[in-house]
């Protein structure tokens, strides 16, 4: 297959390029430039967007021997990515910005892209798997459960899982890194990235209160009692404790979690540790890498973050959205986090968070 | 096959000059030393800079050679600034980089004023609002600087022209892309400076010349042993400079040749694709440049879609991460940003041949038509 390989600089995206091409596939590296100010150099560890990542991804393209080129998508990423990361805070959620982006830029602008210039698909370093079964192609998780990424993976639909390629989901990272010493892909020792790639920083909060401002508003308990104040509601996630600046104890001492985020009011509630408990929640805009599911309950596993753990479900649509119903409660869970079904280690799909129980 | 386009971007060396810069290799002695290994090579220098001198139409004491095109245009710009107490610099908006970076440096650490001329939308710069500048803030200008031909269109420049209605102030010249395709000599235009480069014309990379005027002393930008009228230090560098003299003494461009090939590229586009526009046609250009926006595309997708098919060509500018960004040239034309980021520009040189072009058109509509895809996506 003629394929186009998503290179970040990074090591991962290097040895599956590198695989692609051993793998018989005719392979073009595409670096894409996601800022249109990059970073000159990168401090700590990398983000996607600095001209020393273009410059390793094209060295370790050269290495492989593959053409390389680099796709502006710094557009697409920011309408994309970046606002809508800034509007779901702005609307008290928590938005998982990598997951958008596999959504909107590299199963989407990229692999579309590539397919009208007569590629047949994207190869990428994600850690997940693929397996052809009578149902279609199916999305799995890596062998490697440290650096699973089925979750950002499981808002592709099944057009898109179609045109992916993920080579590097049957193996660990820590052989992955020797295969790219191997190889002689100066990457190999390159640290992995951990925070969001526009937010170098890792300072989440810092970085949306210098682009929306920081209105101060009240922190309250559930009666409405004001505590104390906050510097933006949007800074602030469900089931955070530290940070919150409150004078007024409990009358046992005990700490005190957010529970909700009003964005309107601009007010951040707080509450006990057993309030934070849910055991049901709706996620809107379901989307499922394999057979659809029905109205018909389902035994699986819900997972509500990247790294997160699996929990015993049940799982059913209704009124066009998927529904979890946890065997054991979970203390904290924000809005706007992307619901990912498993049965077993099959991804069956996904849903926005929009609402929990 | 693969087919090479981008002349204008760097040419193959010709023979002669590899030849020629592989016996100079071979040669022990620093051109600066007093003994006999140094003179012999400095000897080798100085037929070189007499062979330069005799092709661009100077005296040999006007020829300070560089490290490349972009030193000279930087030691002219910064050079002839600092010659002088005025601090208006005047080039065309379609300059290179080489050119452009400079002044607008110049401007904002050491107070100078940037005026740029426009252009119409052929690419020849507007010799009227020249005029009207020297006229009304002449005692002001520092330097003026304006391209032999553009780098991206091939459109040649009024050059005789502007430095008549220069007088007395100094005119550059960046003549990087027209040294050695059409006629030029310094003397007769009345330049005050003038730039070439080595592997635009079949020499290697890595030299250069600042062409400047005998006695005109301008401030150095690499101090040291005093070498290039001490307007330049460093170590001669023999072997390139040998070479690129052998290349300029062969000269084996072949213009109407050239032309020819780059003429039937165009008709053969122009059949394909009616919509197609070549950019800067109604002017004077070079014989080897051709730049088509091809509308509905991008052209980094052209790009690689052209490279997968074995032909080499180029999408004018990219920013410092490889990202292509439109061309200054193309939308001071008056082109849009979306346009510029339409085109290609073919280059061609003495060792295409019909073959070439006919290769190159083979593969042209699939590409188009790939590119419209990709790009229709691309505004979903």
């Amino acid at each position: 297959m003629k394929i186009i390989a998503a290179m970040s600089g990074g090591v991962d995206s290097a040895v599956a390029a590198a695989r692609a091409v051993e793998a018989g596939h005719e392979v073009i590296g595409v670096h894409l430039a996601l800022s249109s100010n990059p970073q000159k150099y990168r401090s700590g560890a990398r983000g996607c967007c600095t001209i020393e990542d273009s410059h390793d991804a094209r060295r370790a393209a050269d290495v492989i021997g593959i053409p390389f080129y680099i796709w502006d998508m710094a557009d697409e990423f920011h309408e994309g990515v970046v606002e809508n990361f800034m509007s779901e805070y702005k609307a008290g959620r928590t938005p998982n910005p990598c997951l958008r982006c596999n959504e909107k830029i590299k199963f989407a602008a990229v692999l579309d892209r590539a397919k009208a210039m007569g590629f047949d698909g994207v190869v990428t370093g994600h850690y997940a798997r693929t397996r052809e079964t009578d149902a279609g192609r199916t999305l799995h998780r890596a062998v490697d459960p440290l650096k699973d990424q089925s979750y950002v993976l499981a808002v592709l639909n099944r057009e898109q899982i179609n045109g992916a390629i993920f080579p590097l989901g049957d193996t660990e990272k820590v052989d992955i890194r020797i295969e790219a010493e191997a190889r002689g892909l100066a990457v190999a020792q390159k640290p992995d990235s951990h925070d969001i790639c526009f937010v170098p920083s890792g300072d989440n909060a810092g970085w949306l209160r210098d682009r929306m401002g920081s209105e101060v508003g009240p922190i309250v308990d559930q009666d409405g009692n004001k505590l104390g104040e906050h510097k933006g509601a949007y800074t602030y996630t469900i089931g955070q404790r530290k940070g919150l600046g409150l004078t007024v104890p409990t009358a046992d001492g005990s700490p005190r979690f957010v529970l909700k985020i009003e964005p309107v009011s601009n007010t951040v509630v707080v509450g006990a540790r057993e309030d934070l408990a849910v055991t049901s929640m709706r996620g809107e805009r379901p989307i499922f890498c394999g057979p659809e599911v029905g109205a018909a309950p389902l035994r699986g596993f819900v997972q509500v973050r990247a790294h997160g753990a699996a929990l015993d479900c049940t799982y059913y649509m209704d009124n066009e959205q998927l529904v979890a119903e946890l065997d054991q409660p979970l203390l904290g869970l924000a809005t706007g986090q992307a619901m990912v079904i498993y049965d077993g280690d099959r991804v069956v799909g996904s849903a926005t968070i929009c609402e929990t129980a | 096959m693969s087919v090479y386009l981008d002349h204008a971007a760097t040419t193959p060396m010709f023979d002669v000059a590899i030849e020629a810069m592989n016996s100079s290799l071979r040669k022990l002695g620093n051109p600066s030393s007093l003994h006999t290994e140094g003179r012999s090579t400095r000897k080798d220098v100085e037929d070189a800079r007499e062979k330069v001198a005799k092709a661009v139409g100077c005296l040999a004491s006007e020829v300070i050679f560089t490290g490349s095109g972009t030193e000279a245009d930087n030691a002219a710009i910064k050079g002839l600034f600092w010659h002088t107490d005025k601090k208006v610099i005047l080039v065309s908006s379609i300059e290179h980089h080489a050119v452009l970076d400079p002044a607008h440096w110049l401007a904002e650490h050491e107070g100078a004023e940037l005026i740029q001329i426009p252009v119409n939308t052929d690419g020849v710069i507007d010799l009227e609002f020249l005029k009207k500048i020297i006229a009304e803030r002449g005692s002001e200008i520092a330097l003026i600087s304006v391209m032999h031909s553009n780098n991206e269109t091939g459109v040649i420049q009024p050059i005789a022209e502007i430095v008549k209605a220069a007088g007395d102030i100094p005119v550059h010249c960046d003549a990087v892309q027209s040294f050695t395709k059409v006629p030029i000599s310094f003397k007769e235009l009345g330049l005050f400076a003038m730039t070439i480069s080595g592997h635009k014309v079949g020499g290697p990379l890595g030299i250069g010349a600042l062409i400047l005027r005998r006695a005109v002393e301008i401030p150095a930008l690499l101090h040291g042993g005093g070498q290039e009228r001490d307007i330049r230090s460093g170590t001669l560098n023999a072997p390139s400079i040998v070479a690129l003299a052998a290349a300029v003494e062969a000269n084996l461009y072949d213009a109407q040749k050239v032309a020819a090939l780059r003429d039937s590229f165009e008709a053969g586009v122009m059949a394909a694709r009616p919509d197609a526009v070549i950019n800067g046609k109604n002017s004077e250009r070079l014989p080897g440049i051709s730049n088509i926006t091809f509308p509905g595309t991008q052209s980094d997708s052209l790009l690689l879609l052209m490279d997968s098919e074995k032909v080499s060509c180029s999408t004018g500018a990219a920013c410092t991460a490889g990202v292509h960004r439109p061309s200054h040239v193309l939308m001071a034309m008056g082109l849009s940003d979306v346009v510029s980021q339409s085109s290609l520009r073919f280059s061609f040189g003495t060792t295409n041949t019909k073959a070439d072009v006919d290769f190159a058109l083979s593969v042209l509509p699939t590409v188009i038509e790939r590119g419209l895809a990709a790009n229709a996506v691309g505004k979903k």
